[in-house]
């Protein structure tokens, strides 16, 4: 093959890969970007140029009590589970940490099994036994089960952050005369930090976003936003849920900027 | 194994101190573990027990064996067909995606991570409602195949089989990509370039050298959108509409419209176990992939 | 070396047993270490020192044994109430705080007031010479201030036992030998009583009251550096303390015999297993073959090797045996050395004659 119809064959390969991989950045960044006109928009249907602008979809949400309790819902169960998954996924990831026992390994893959086992299952063996203690539609039973989804996230990127912790340092602190957990408070955690900061807004994303497991145990009063817009979503479409889009997509970049800061931030310092 | 004879010094409480030390440590983890057992284990035992009652309380396969009928077994083709087709089509448009992640221009290869990051982490639901909007009737998508010329009418692009792939592709092809990124980023540049140097050409290089380097990346990511495809809900519930209906719609369905237990059940263990097959299969035969190297 | 009970505490150390599958890190070591004592745990790695000291902080629960600070015993407790100072290899500074919080981090554990505090972290900062940095951050410091601020921490809280573990191993040759001298006046000065941990033979004998020879878990010997290094009592110190050759002889009927010559030993040597004869370098000289004050060896030399400040002359004595006599480097003609192939006679005298067999 001559020099000129190798570096030919170079070029169109290159550029057929340039092509592809924009399109599918296309394909990937357009949903989260129409959302955005669409709640400016009164009508049903979003076409280049926007037929209609209006914040007339934004009154409304802000004026129906349905929508602002499922709100309420949605942001108080996401901040309750970004608690308690941040808190127990640190304490678990710390305990699989220093103890490297049968039992820890046992733990470890009970923890990792939400993540393998359809979301689908989990929702309806806890619809049934939330029934049994009357934990449907409580903003308890939410948290709980948001938890579990959330829990295997935060157990990998605290895990991740302690591995490139040199544990010495708590050896140090409890010499010198701190307790166990005076010296994980005094000394470890403010160096793994960021690898918890980055675990709680993955644990408050997951809750906010939870889909499936809030269908079957959410319901009347604490119904959750993502409950509503399933339901809102199966009758017809409705201007409002664009609202409702906008602002969970806002919330979810800032959640998703402050994340990557914090991940960064976590690297840089393990060296 | 422990030399100390019984009645070395202090070697009882010493023994004892140290199951005590232990057990706190462990204790660290144990409120997760309470919350994983009562969460989790729980209800899918309870489950996999209801799975074995039918609607009198005897004990019975018949809900095991009612998943034969041709209803059933329509709906096992149509998820797993749906699984492949998806899985093939993030395989198709991931692999170069990842490969431009690492070969590409740096602040356009960055680009390319963000956007799917975007993508990651804007809500599924969102992301599903929007695709309902671009699809539909008088969408954005038919506007656009419209004015191509590609078709004179608007397509049926949702509610259907159509609308749920594409909504799928879209919402796996991050975890196609981002394993098979890590996967890709820990090939060691020098092995190619020790090819070049061999006389390859960059494509054959890239033939002989790179692809098969990649290939557990590749296997790992398909594995993980087959598996999290077979179980899936919201999108194809939504885009899906009338026409599409996977295992776990007829789960939903079969709860809620229902209250057939017996039959949700062994629906969901059958989805389960299906799902741990493939992982066991897959896990199995990379082990051995990787002996034959 | 003091043994003013306000400021240090004797340990005492009994049976402790320690074994990881198998593995006998710690072989029922005894040990009993005076109020005031400067002593080095020496031995390779693997030999049990470090386990040693870990024991003795509290890291490593032996699975039998007696640890005792001035009478008290320790064995169950943990470390955060051993109140005994420790130096880790690494340092283990807290890179998240400054130089001031580093030090002062174990007076805020113990309650001290504020005023009390910033006296006390100015002083141990001068004792290492380092006040001028006080509001620094970690990441700043150099490895040798680094290793001074660990040694503040250490000590500024005053302990009555400072644990060491290979503090200057990460130091380069020319400030681990400064911080060597450095530390053994810092001790004479402060008073509390010193575990040191080490690989380094030189480093042991340079800092060192008594030294402890460890190897495989058990204590081979513990004795002051001049002691271990003149009288080793048996092969393995006598090897791993400073340079030696250690030749093969026989005993006969109480006497010792060298390649079938009578030696007039040193010591008793009933009853030794494997006896040998330890030969230094530096204790050999060359002597005429009617030299009637010491024990004779007979060889050919092989090698004279120029080392600097002394010169080294490899011998052959025959059966696959050598040895090396060191002689510093004069000009004097007296000191003329002999050349290769040279035959030579050996002289060693009656108290460096030293017959040693393995442990007991």
């Amino acid at each position: 093959m001559s020099r000129f119809r190798q570096t030919l064959t170079e070029v169109v390969r290159a550029s057929w890969l340039y092509v592809l991989v924009l399109m599918t950045m296309l394909f990937l960044v357009l949903p989260t970007l129409i959302v955005i006109p669409m709640s400016l928009s009164d009508a049903r249907y979003l076409s280049f140029p926007p037929k209609s602008f209006s914040i007339e979809p934004f009154f409304s949400y802000f004026a129906s009590l349905e929508w602002r309790t499922a709100t309420k819902v949605s942001l108080i169960t996401a901040t309750l589970t970004m608690l308690l998954a941040t808190t127990l996924g640190t304490a678990a990831a710390y305990s699989l940490h220093v103890t490297q026992s049968r039992f820890s390994g046992v733990l470890r893959g009970l923890m990792m099994a939400p993540m393998i086992v359809p979301t689908i299952f989990i929702a309806i063996g806890l619809f049934f036994v939330y029934a049994r203690f009357d934990l449907n539609n409580t903003i308890p039973g939410l948290v709980l089960a948001h938890t579990l989804l959330a829990l295997p996230y935060v157990v990998i990127n605290v895990s991740a952050g302690l591995r490139s912790y040199d544990m010495t340092q708590e050896q140090a602190a409890c010499i010198l005369g701190a307790s166990r957990l005076r010296a994980f408070f005094d000394v470890t955690l403010p160096q793994i930090r960021f690898s918890v900061i980055a675990a709680a807004m993955f644990a408050f994303a997951i809750s906010l976003d939870e889909a499936v497991i809030s269908l079957f145990i959410s319901g009347g009063d604490s119904s959750t936003l993502t409950k509503r817009m399933f339901s809102s979503l199966r009758s017809e479409i409705d201007p409002l849920i664009a609202v409702v889009a906008t602002l969970m997509t806002l919330l979810s970049i800032i959640m998703l900027c402050i994340s990557i800061m914090a991940q960064r931030k976590a690297k840089r310092n393990a060296v | 194994m422990n030399r100390t004879e019984p009645g070395a010094r202090n070697a009882r409480e010493l023994l004892k101190a140290e199951r005590r030390n232990r057990w706190y440590l462990f204790g660290s983890g144990l409120p997760a573990l309470l919350l994983v057992l009562l969460t989790f284990v729980l209800p899918i035992g309870w489950l996999f027990w209801l799975s074995l009652f039918d609607a009198n309380g005897q004990l019975t396969v018949e809900n095991y064996t009612r998943l034969l009928e041709p209803i059933y077994v329509l709906t096992f083709v149509q998820t797993f067909k749906i699984s492949i087709i998806v899985t093939v089509a993030c395989v198709l448009i991931g692999y170069p995606y990842a490969y431009f992640m690492i070969k590409g221009p740096r602040w356009l290869a960055n680009l390319a991570m963000g956007l799917l990051l975007v993508s990651l982490w804007t809500s599924l639901l969102v992301r599903t409602y929007a695709w309902l909007i671009i699809l539909q009737r008088r969408g954005m998508a038919n506007d656009l195949l419209m004015s191509l010329g590609l078709t004179d009418v608007p397509l049926s692009l949702v509610h259907n089989l159509t609308g749920t792939v594409v909504g799928m592709v879209h919402i796996m092809l991050p975890f196609m990509i981002l394993p098979l990124f890590a996967s890709m980023k820990s090939i060691d540049p020098i092995y190619n370039q020790a090819a070049a140097a061999f006389g390859a050409s960059p494509s054959r290089a890239f033939r002989d050298v790179f692809l098969p380097l990649s290939l557990p990346g590749l296997a790992a990511g398909a594995t993980l959108v087959f598996v999290i495809t077979l179980g899936f809900y919201v999108t194809p519930a939504l885009l899906g509409g009338g026409k599409v209906q996977m295992i776990s719609m007829r789960i939903e369905s079969d709860v809620s419209m229902y209250a057939n237990w017996g039959a949700a059940s062994s629906l969901g263990v059958v989805l389960l176990v299906a799902t741990l097959l493939m992982l066991f299969i897959v896990k199995k035969s990379a082990g051995l992939g990787r002996r034959s190297e | 070396m003091s043994e003013d009970p306000k400021l240090s505490m004797s340990i005492d150390i009994e049976n402790l047993t320690k074994t990881y599958d198998n593995f006998a890190a710690l072989d029922d070591v005894s040990l009993s270490i005076k109020s005031g004592e400067f002593l080095s745990l020496l031995g390779s790695s693997g030999s049990g020192k470090t386990t040693l000291l870990m024991a003795l902080a509290g890291f490593v629960r032996p699975d039998a044994g007696s640890i005792r600070f001035g009478g008290r015993e320790m064995i169950f407790e943990p470390p955060h109430k051993r109140d005994v100072g420790m130096m880790f290899q690494s340092y283990a500074l807290f890179p998240h705080m400054n130089v001031f919080q580093n030090v002062a981090y174990p007076l805020k554990l113990r309650g001290y007031s504020r005023a009390d505090i910033r006296l006390r972290v100015e002083q141990a900062l001068a004792t290492v010479e380092l006040d001028h940095l006080i509001e620094r951050g970690i990441t700043e410091m150099s490895g040798g201030q680094r290793q001074r601020i660990a040694l503040a921490r250490a000590i500024v809280f005053e302990p009555k036992i400072l644990l060491m573990d290979e503090p200057l191993s990460a130091l380069d040759k020319r400030l681990r030998e400064t911080m060597q001298l450095e530390l053994r006046r810092l001790h004479e000065r402060l008073g509390m009583t010193v575990v040191y941990v080490t690989h380094d033979q030189r480093e042991a004998l340079t800092m060192s009251d008594r030294i402890a020879v460890m190897s495989k878990g058990r204590i081979r010997q513990v004795d002051t550096p001049i002691n271990l290094y003149e009288r080793p009592s048996n092969r393995f110190v006598a090897e791993f303390v400073g340079e030696s050759s250690c030749l093969p002889v026989t005993l006969q009927d109480g006497q010792v015999r060298f390649q079938g010559r009578p030696l007039r030993a040193s010591s008793a040597t009933a009853g030794l297993k494997n006896p040998s004869l330890v030969v230094r370098p530096e204790k050999l000289q060359f002597v005429t073959a009617d030299a009637s004050d010491c024990n004779l060896l007979h060889g050919h030399v092989t090698d004279v090797i120029f080392q600097g400040e002394s010169q080294l002359v490899q011998i052959d004595l025959g059966e696959g045996m050598a040895v090396a006599i060191r002689r510093p480097t004069r000009s004097s003609a007296s000191d003329r050395l002999p050349t290769r192939g040279e035959a030579v006679v050996l002289g060693l005298h009656l108290q460096d004659t030293l017959v040693v067999g393995d442990e007991q």
